[in-house]
């Protein structure tokens, strides 16, 4: 079931699939396809097991489906090989997950520089200035010259997201983002989210927390790797 | 800005700085000892060589013909397939044909000095006793300028051989062997069936027993008259001012005379394929310990990869691509390689000088030391072994972390 965007979508699933090979098959998405529109805050969620991360990274590139395809402006992408969607995903999406996954020996400033500096797009002083920003965006800026180490949970992640922000992408997925967080931090960090989105950025989460879902625009639901529902989130 | 594969691989090793301190000291022991061991075998040849080539004609002509002359039947069918078996030559008596000539024909050339010399057998008799060595008959005067006889000469003199027609000069070893001193007599007689007694006149040491305990030397006039063979001379010795020309100037002396002229180099081709194999021992054997000191980079940087799934994945998935990955990795061992080498550098050259102040063993000199020979072939051959040692030990897990499945660690991180 799907819900027509008021906008032309900026990022498609078309009827995909997605199946483990093993010696009984396991199929992780069944014939899913979804819409997504610019400036839009999508939650997804379902069950352990539903298949709401494994849509994600469908989504994002991270994984490649089995049947079907994954669009972007209406241009096929999930069939381009993996440096092509290793750069696809360097310029066009930002990630965050459960672990925030911040390297250890680099401080957040550093971090959070990480893709702008493999993208190269911008001068050291720009790469600064922009990190600078996007932390004091997240209230950040007094921890960005620590080590990932000497922040709190809810800090790292904020620094996870500002990581996921470096090279302004169009799409931010997150991954169960609020996971590990306590009820505190994991509203602020789905307010971060929700803020993303003013700018024309399109925010797909991937939550158990129903109560955090219900701030998003849209709500889709997934039971066996099947949208059992796709609607407002309220 | 530093690019990011070094900005990573730095941290990476700095965060695990005992682990990367031992691989570069595996690096600094491999390089070093490469460098200071190649460095004293380089010493050795090079003292042997020169020890060879300094006291021994750089030509040495003799009276054989590396080819048999061209005979009639062929001369006249050029392009007949002639074959003649067991030709006899022309005049059975050896000996080098207008040798007086030859020897001032090559004298008169610049950087050219060059000594007849008839070469034969002796037996010497003291006490009882025979010693066979191999005689030379020699101008004293030109046999100076062409060895270094008479630089050699521990009691006596060469010239004596020309003012005493009985002279005789021996090796020092062989006089001991003998019981006899400068001035003793000894019977000569030779397989032409002569027989004299002769006064030992000098004698020398070469530093190299073989020498030392087998060869003779008298006059020219003597030596034809002991083997029977007057006015013969069979070897003509040439000695070069440039040693670098001796394999030209023997091809032009063969070419125009005829008679077999031997470069030092191949008169001395078997002791400098030794030289050859001594190398490959010697290389064999420092650069494994440069193996063993690439295991540990291998060490490091498989324990670096297995350490940082997680830390790659993210790498992956945010689009560092996969030759990124690589890189950082290759970079890490390159790193941990360079600064071994230079490490091992500033070794190699710490043990070269110390080797160099080690008295040298067996040398009559006390004051003698080891010599060590320091080449930049040597310490660009260490680097280039350590650094491809290096590079090849990171890139197998390199390989490995770049092939890292992002989302295998992502799930399980979850």
């Amino acid at each position: 079931m799907t819900v027509p965007s008021p906008r032309a979508p900026a990022l498609c699933a078309n009827h995909v699939s997605r199946v483990l090979p093993a010696t009984v098959p396991v199929t992780l998405i069944d014939d899913v396809s979804l819409e997504f529109a610019p400036g839009s805050f999508t939650v997804i969620t379902g069950p352990s097991g539903s298949g709401k991360s494994s849509l994600l990274y469908l989504l994002g590139l991270l994984d490649v489906p089995t049947r079907g395809e994954i669009l972007i402006d209406g241009q096929s992408v999930s069939g381009r090989d993996s440096e092509a969607r290793a750069a696809m995903r360097l310029r066009t999406f930002g990630f965050v997950f459960q672990f925030h996954f911040l390297l250890p020996e680099f401080s957040v400033l550093d971090n959070v520089m990480l893709p702008m500096r493999q993208l190269g797009t911008l001068s050291r002083a720009a790469m600064l200035e922009r990190a600078h920003a996007i932390l004091a965006s997240l209230d950040m800026t007094s921890s960005a010259n620590k080590r990932p180490d000497a922040l709190s949970g809810g800090q790292r992640q904020r620094t996870a997201v500002a990581r996921a922000l470096a090279n302004d992408p169009r799409f931010v997925l997150a991954d169960e983002p609020t996971g590990a967080l306590d009820t505190v931090n994991a509203a602020a960090v789905f307010a971060i989210l929700r803020g993303l989105t003013t700018a024309g950025r399109t925010v797909i989460a991937v939550t158990h927390d129903m109560g955090l879902s219900a701030t998003a625009d849209r709500r889709i639901h997934i039971v066996d790797g099947r949208v059992v529902s796709d609607g407002a989130a309220a | 800005m530093m690019p990011l594969p070094l900005t990573i691989a730095l941290a990476h090793l700095a965060a695990r700085k005992r682990q990367t301190v031992v691989s570069v000291l595996g690096v600094v022991l491999g390089v070093g000892m490469f460098i200071s061991v190649s460095g004293l075998m380089a010493g050795f040849q090079a003292t042997f060589r020169g020890q060879l080539i300094d006291s021994n004609p750089h030509i040495t002509v003799t009276d054989e013909i590396r080819q048999p002359p061209a005979q009639p039947l062929a001369m006249l069918h050029p392009d007949a397939a002639v074959h003649l078996s067991r030709v006899l030559p022309r005049d059975p008596v050896r000996g080098i044909s207008g040798a007086g000539a030859i020897v001032d024909a090559l004298s008169a050339m610049p950087g050219v000095v060059a000594a007849p010399v008839l070469r034969g057998q002796m037996i010497l008799r003291r006490a009882g006793r025979d010693f066979a060595v191999s005689a030379s008959g020699i101008d004293p005067a030109r046999e100076k300028q062409v060895t270094t006889l008479e630089k050699d000469m521990v009691a006596g003199t060469l010239d004596a051989l020309g003012t005493r027609s009985d002279g005789i000069i021996i090796g020092a070893s062989l006089a001991t062997k003998m019981g006899a001193v400068l001035g003793d007599t000894v019977a000569v007689s030779t397989i032409a069936g002569t027989g004299v007694a002769l006064r030992i006149v000098g004698l020398f040491r070469t530093g190299m027993e073989a020498q030392d305990n087998a060869l003779a030397y008298v006059s020219l006039a003597r030596q034809q008259s002991l083997q029977g063979r007057p006015r013969v001379v069979n070897e003509i010795q040439v000695r070069l001012a440039d040693i670098s020309r001796s394999i030209p100037v023997a091809a032009m002396i063969e070419g125009r005379w005829g008679f077999k002229a031997a470069p030092w180099e191949e008169t001395f081709e078997r002791i400098l394929e030794v030289f050859v194999l001594q190398n490959v021992i010697i290389y064999g054997s420092t650069g494994s310990i440069l193996i063993v000191a690439a295991f540990g980079i291998f060490n490091i940087i498989s324990t670096v990869v297995m350490e940082k799934g997680r830390d790659i994945a993210i790498m992956r998935a945010v689009g560092i691509p996969g030759h990124v990955v690589v890189t950082i990795f290759v970079v890490e061992g390159s790193v941990v390689g360079v600064l071994g080498l230079l490490g091992g550098w500033a070794a190699g050259a710490l043990i070269a000088l110390v080797l160099a102040h080690i008295p040298a063993p067996g040398a009559t000199d006390p004051s003698q030391t080891l010599k060590v020979v320091q080449s930049a072939f040597t310490y660009g051959l260490a680097s280039g072994i350590a650094l491809l040692s290096a590079v090849a030990a990171a890139w197998l897990p390199a390989r490995k972390a770049a092939r890292t499945d992002p989302l295998a660690i992502i799930r399980g991180a979850a």
